[in-house]
């Protein structure tokens, strides 16, 4: 079972910041363990696609991301979800602040 | 000819100092933003389950656990730890209260509670994650460790004198590295732990995620971790002298509001 | 098709049913070399472009998390990759960014040494980029 994500989006001058923390070991082909790491992320703001990346084991462990969208107001739904080289995934969603 | 080359030799001795500037500059640049966009807080989402999460024989949770600010009460609680606790008669830090609540309100033996008390990075300890919660708790409350209590000025006294006592495999003391200015090991510079100016911005960023193994990190490993370096033998956990030691160093950072579980490399 | 092979091989379809639907780039991410790595996104014509803002330490305290902030004001940007070019596997990223997003991000990354970071902007059918050091130090001891 995936561990714990968490979110946060504000709403603040035109646009929203999001800040996404994401529980994955990220390990990599380097330390000898099988390769466990997080390939697809999304964004999705009030249900549509806004962002869609591709990212490899270079990423740290415990992945952060920082996104800004256009717009947004108070409410508004984000959506973060990943998807991992084994199948694995898990998503977050939290209003806009 | 030789006034051309005087004026280069002065230009070099200058640029120097303003290097290190530069350096001790964008490292400051690297924790910050590695601050910014720390994991740290799945951590302290993790303690929160834990801390709710009935345990050992009586099987209950952690909730009516007195930190020193009464039954439950979190806010605040680790920004005035280690403190003298009348229940147990002796000065706890965080982790030796955790350990008190385990044993006594849960029914667990220390043994039990003990067993991994430091983890790693794939599987953080019990007494890891709830320290980033209960520290989270914390955020923006000025630390204020006790100071009044008789064994509390005992603690204090003794971790002052363990400050300075040379010993162990290489006749080191904390002070050997942390006790003398412009000190530095490869690329880190070393606090000077004695002088409040120092011991603040350090004591108000533990328990800490370390991104250099990807662990999370408590004042007591700490501890064991510098005795280890200095090739002592490895203290108990939640010891008189660890508890000490936490002490003299929170007393003197008293007043820097707690800026939450910190990140470092 | 009898009923057993059936189910094998709808059992094969709902296997990994997401990953199906989702696209990665297996040759790009594989790449061991920048110039690789950049052909494998389609950006070897990369132009420099000053208009990608780097925000990062010019010395990082340890190479296991590297923070970098990307915002490219190259106009019409609808992705920005990352490509650490010492890394054993240069591609670290490629962002989409949809109608709605901003081409911005920040990430943590790893970097095995001292490395310059590329960092490519895809903005109407052309690619831009901008590099950045970023050096890495084995730390001291101690929190």
């Amino acid at each position: 079972m995936a561990g714990p994500m968490k979110m946060r989006a504000t709403a603040q001058g035109g646009t929203t910041e999001v800040r996404v923390l994401m529980t994955h070991p990220m390990t990599t082909a380097q330390s000898g363990q099988p390769l466990h790491f997080i390939q697809n992320v999304t964004v999705k703001q009030n249900g549509k696609t806004v962002i869609e990346a591709e990212i490899s084991q270079a990423v740290s462990r415990n992945p952060v991301f920082s996104f800004r969208l256009k717009g947004g107001a108070k409410g508004d739904k984000i959506e973060v979800s990943w998807l991992d080289n084994k199948g694995e995934s898990n998503t977050i969603e939290t209003a806009v602040a | 000819m030789t006034r051309f080359f005087g004026t280069i030799v002065i230009l070099g001795l200058t640029a120097i100092p303003a290097a290190a500037q530069d350096t001790k500059k964008e490292i400051q640049k690297y924790q910050q933003m590695i601050a910014e966009g720390s994991p740290v807080e799945l951590f302290e989402l993790e303690g929160e389950t834990l801390w709710k999460k009935p345990q050992g024989p009586h099987n209950v949770s952690l909730e009516k656990c007195d930190l020193g600010q009464g039954a439950g009460v979190l806010k605040g609680a680790y920004a005035r730890l280690p403190r003298y606790f009348k229940d147990a008669d002796r000065v706890m830090d965080l982790e030796t209260r955790l350990l008190h609540c385990m044993t006594t309100l849960q029914g667990r033996s220390r043994d039990e509670a003990t067993k991994r008390v430091f983890g790693n990075e794939n599987q953080p300890s019990e007494m890891e994650y709830l320290s980033a919660y209960i520290a989270g708790q914390s955020r923006g409350v000025k630390l204020a460790a006790g100071h009044t209590h008789p064994k509390e000025k005992a603690a204090y006294e003794l971790g002052k004198a363990l400050f300075f006592h040379r010993a162990g495999g290489w006749d080191m003391s904390c002070a050997s590295c942390h006790g003398e200015d412009n000190k530095r090991i490869r690329m880190q510079e070393l606090p000077v732990l004695h002088k409040p100016q120092a011991a603040r911005p350090i004591m108000a960023t533990w328990p800490a995620y370390r991104v250099s193994n990807s662990q999370f990190k408590t004042m007591q490993w700490r501890i064991n971790d510098c005795y280890r370096q200095m090739r002592y033998p490895e203290p108990k956990f939640a010891s008189e002298a660890t508890i000490a030691l936490i002490t003299y160093l929170t007393v003197t950072a008293a007043g820097e509001p707690y800026r939450g579980p910190g990140t470092k490399r | 098709m009898t009923r057993r092979s059936l189910l094998a091989f709808l059992g094969l379809l709902l296997a990994k049913p997401l990953s199906v639907l989702a696209a990665w780039n297996e040759q790009a991410f594989g790449a061991k070399t920048a110039p690789d790595a950049l052909k494998g996104i389609g950006a070897s014509a990369a132009a420099p472009s000053k208009d990608i803002v780097i925000e990062a330490p010019q010395i990082a305290e340890n190479g296991a998390v590297v923070p970098i902030e990307i915002s490219s004001n190259v106009p019409g940007t609808t992705a920005i990759a990352v490509v650490i070019e010492k890394n054993p596997f240069p591609l670290a990223g490629r962002f989409e960014f949809k109608e709605g997003a901003l081409p911005f991000v920040k990430l943590n990354v790893k970097m095995g040494e001292t490395s310059d970071v590329r960092v490519v902007a895809f903005a109407g059918g052309k690619q831009f980029s901008a590099t950045r050091e970023i050096k890495v130090t084995i730390g001291g001891c101690g929190g």
